[in-house]
């Protein structure tokens, strides 16, 4: 018993799901009502409802950027793939149908990932240059099809995916859980995760023993590019709108702290999912906090900021030697 | 205590997770003496030496640093107090030039800045005093040969060194000209009151240069003995705890079985800089030898079959195939299976399991959508671990917490278990013990006898003439020669490779 606890805190998902758990229980004692959960027209309503609605977009994208940071990369794209594919699927709502518009955004989100993936592995181009370069086109590319007007989005149907209920729980939850399932499925359940975290943690070795590095970084950036699709998706139609400018301004790097805090090392090699939606759901409950706590905006990113670096610390191995046992150094007896 | 012990240890002990590293082993290194290290692979020789550099962290046991206590926590620490050392695998910069390589953390400063001509002229001093070379130390560390490399981390620690030196395998990657002037360098820093710490697997370098051996097994001291009163049967012995026959084959290779169709056939194959035109032919079942001094182009033709390297001229024929273009999956696919030479960088994906890396190739050969069961991988990971005495707690443990040996056993039973029918060994037995050099040799006769073809490329030329068929030749890059049955010999192959050589 004593040894499978001691395992569970050695677990790489310890330290963030127990700084998920310290902020739900601030949440508990400062706000009243923050548990609770009302039935309102048959779906389901609350501050935790709330949270795990809004995270699903940071989540769908910080899961894509878990395989590739797994592979020691990194995709710093997603933002403005997300604002090119809402402002596309916006675009098209105009004229066509909702599946062929979501088909389309899915499509640009994988040509977008084929574009940064054939950079990184076949030009080896570094990551964060070559991702930086659609990062920086992408918003003007997302401008280009809204004319530079924030459109709207009138459709039903199109408006269902990010803010209608299923079964009492709104809809984008189940996107989530299926991403994940999906990203999961192919971990455990074909080579990917095994070949993944291999050329994350040695590629040269990899090569050698037959592991074909380009198409597997080929695939992540593509499996990223996909996940910032329907996370435009789903923003736009969240809000029925799709803004070139703001859509998903800085939703990359709350990605990238996602998958950090979820345990996943930017050196690569072990990759961690259920972290990942640990640390998603940390940022996002934190972000809900603050906002509720009745902060001032001015200094939201500053308590942010800090909450963020205790994590970090709590996780870094060195930092916890230091707490545990701070008299233990002495100095060295020199000849 | 004696005031003629230079680093002394008591009672040193070490525990990794699921392995007892040490157990309650003293060492002790004396002034001006060569003292070797020896001790099968997974003996505590590499821990020991950590421990006693500050490397790892000791949980039990004292050392003394010339009749001080000493502690150290870190490298750095241990190198402030003057014991430096060069371990196995070079440690150095490649991006940095040979001077700044030497000088690095400790660059000559004037006025704050970097005395860049004093550290050049410092290091070409020290190199040509101490070490005998004479290299242009501006030049990338990369743009020379592991060898000289070697010899520059030695020119660093001696240079830092004020008393202990520890070398860690320093001649594994030197051809025998090049050990002997390390071997001068050593006598000298002896003459001068060093006390060196040489830990080699060749034995006739350690009865050579040493004038004492302590002997660990499984973690634990066995003795110490001076090395004048030792002998050679009795130091393996003591090493393997089993009685030891001095020739290591005991079961001559079985003769002629071999077919007479070849497996693979190259034509004229090279890739311009790297490899000239070479013709090789592998029979089934045939145990074929490359021999030739480091840097011959053994490494590189062996990258060229398994299409690491591409070949820009030339014909590739496996199985009466003509393959145009190589890669290393298609290699797999096609039976071909790659033992490299860096076990550590090309070799092991070191923070997987044990499990994961033996999977690893049969996975890539199987493709990623048909993922071999959990269930499945445990018989296989576990069937290699019995067959090839992996000694390890559990098939989940970290590849890098093994010792070399049963690292490279590791990546020998990732490539048997895709059931190969051409195995190439690139220095399979390299740095790694005595009792596992044995086993692998042995494992390779039984894997060719079985009718497997086997590439074998070695350093050892005992170890070659006492397994291979047949070997091939290299020199400078070229293929020279070819020697078969009795005239292969260790000293036909020598003259062969000799010949003309010492032209220029």
């Amino acid at each position: 018993m004593k040894q499978i606890i001691n395992s569970f805190i050695q677990a790489k998902i310890f330290w963030p799901l127990v700084a998920l758990l310290f902020l739900l229980l601030i949440n508990f004692i400062l706000i009243p009502g923050f548990f609770q959960i009302e039935v309102n027209n048959g779906h389901l309503f609350g501050s935790l409802i709330d949270i795990l609605n809004r995270v699903i977009p940071l989540l769908v994208i910080a899961i894509g950027m878990t395989l590739v940071i797994a592979k020691e990369g990194i995709d710093i794209s997603v933002g403005s793939v997300l604002a090119i594919t809402a402002a596309a699927a916006a675009a098209l709502l105009e004229s066509t149908s909702v599946p062929i518009a979501l088909i389309f955004a899915i499509v640009i989100g994988l040509i977008c990932g084929l574009w940064n993936g054939l950079l990184i592995a076949y030009f080896e181009i570094q990551p964060m240059i070559a991702t930086l370069i659609l990062m920086t086109v992408g918003r003007g590319i997302a401008q280009l099809i809204t004319g530079g007007q924030i459109l709207t989005i009138n459709n039903e149907a199109y408006g269902y995916i990010g803010k209608g209920f299923l079964l009492g729980l709104p809809f984008a939850i189940y996107i989530g859980l299926a991403v994940f399932g999906i990203i999961l499925f192919l971990k455990k359940k074909t080579a990917l995760g095994l070949f993944l975290e291999s050329i994350g943690s040695n590629m040269a070795s990899s090569k050698f023993a037959g592991v074909q590095p380009k198409k597997i970084i080929l695939i992540v950036y593509m499996v990223s590019g996909i996940c910032a699709a329907i996370a435009g998706i789903l923003v736009s139609s969240n809000v029925s709108s799709a803004d070139a400018n703001n859509a998903g301004l800085w939703i990359e790097l709350d990605a990238i702290l996602a998958v950090v805090i979820g345990g996943t090392s930017m050196r690569g090699g072990r990759f961690y999912l259920g972290g990942t939606v640990i640390g998603a759901l940390f940022i996002q409950t934190l972000s809900t906090t603050i906002y509720s706590m009745g902060i001032r905006p001015e200094i939201t990113m500053v308590i942010k900021a800090i909450v963020v670096i205790s994590v970090c610390l709590l996780q870094s191995e060195e930092f916890r030697k230091l707490i545990k046992k701070p008299k233990m150094k002495q100095k060295v007896s020199e000849a | 205590m004696n005031a003629e012990y230079l680093l002394k240890s008591e009672n040193i002990s070490k525990t990794f997770p699921g392995v007892k590293a040490l157990t309650n082993v003293d060492f002790c290194l004396r002034k001006g003496e060569i003292h070797s290290l020896m001790g099968e692979n997974g003996a505590g020789k590499s821990t020991l030496i950590k421990v006693l550099t500050g490397v790892y962290e000791k949980e039990e046991g004292k050392i003394y640093l010339r009749d001080q206590q000493i502690n150290p926590r870190s490298a750095e620490e241990a190198q402030k107090l003057g014991i430096s050392t060069v371990y196995q695998e070079v440690n150095l910069c490649e991006n940095l030039s040979v001077a700044e390589n030497i000088f690095i953390g400790r660059e000559p400063k004037k006025k704050g800045v970097i005395d860049w001509k004093k550290m050049y002229q410092k290091a070409e001093l020290l190199l040509k005093e101490k070490l005998n070379i004479e290299i242009d130390v501006k030049q990338m560390l990369s743009s020379y040969s592991t060898a000289i490399q070697q010899m520059v981390a030695i020119a660093r620690a001696v240079d830092i060194s004020s008393g202990v030196l520890i070398l860690d395998e320093p001649t594994s990657s030197l051809d025998n000209n090049e050990v002997k002037k390390l071997f001068e360098v050593m006598r000298n820093l002896k003459r001068n009151g060093m006390g060196i710490v040489f830990v080699s697997h060749f034995l006739d370098q350690v009865f050579e240069i040493t004038d004492r051996i302590t002997v660990l097994r499984n973690g634990q001291l066995i003795g110490e003995y001076k090395t004048n009163e030792l002998s050679r049967t009795e130091l393996v012995s003591k090493m393997i705890g089993r009685e030891w026959a001095d020739t290591p084959e005991t079961g001559q290779k079985k003769i002629v079985k071999k077919e007479r169709n070849d497996f693979l056939r190259t034509n004229r194959l090279e890739k311009k800089g790297t490899i000239n035109p070479i013709n090789l032919s592998i029979r089934k079942g045939e145990l074929l030898g490359l021999a030739g001094l480091l840097g011959s182009g053994r490494t590189e033709v062996a990258k060229l079959l398994f299409g690491i390297d591409s070949s820009d001229e030339g014909v590739l024929v496996i199985d009466n195939e003509q393959i145009k273009s190589m890669n290393p999956k298609l290699a797999i696919g096609k039976g071909l299976a790659f033992c490299p030479e860096d076990r550590k960088v090309e070799g092991i994906v070191g923070e997987l399991t044990i499990r994961e890396n033996i999977m690893l190739a049969l996975q890539t050969k199987k493709g990623i959508f048909n993922y071999i069961s959990m269930k499945e991988q445990k018989e296989i990971a576990q069937k290699y671990i019995d067959l090839l005495n992996i000694k390890t707690p559990s098939m989940e443990q970290k590849i890098e917490n093994l010792s070399g040996g049963n690292q490279q056993k590791v990546i020998l039973a990732r490539w048997l278990a895709t059931n190969p029918k051409l195995l190439i060994l690139d220095e399979p037995t390299r740095g790694i013990d005595v009792g596992s050099k044995a086993e692998i040799r042995k494992l390779i006769l039984n894997l060719a006898a079985e009718g497997m073809s086997i590439l074998f490329i070695s350093a050892e030329l005992e170890e070659m003439v006492g397994c291979c068929d047949r070997v091939v030749i290299l020199r400078d890059r070229y293929q020279i020669g070819e020697l078969e049955g009795d005239q292969m010999t260790v000293s036909n192959i020598m003259e062969m490779i000799a010949e003309g050589a010492g032209v220029s």
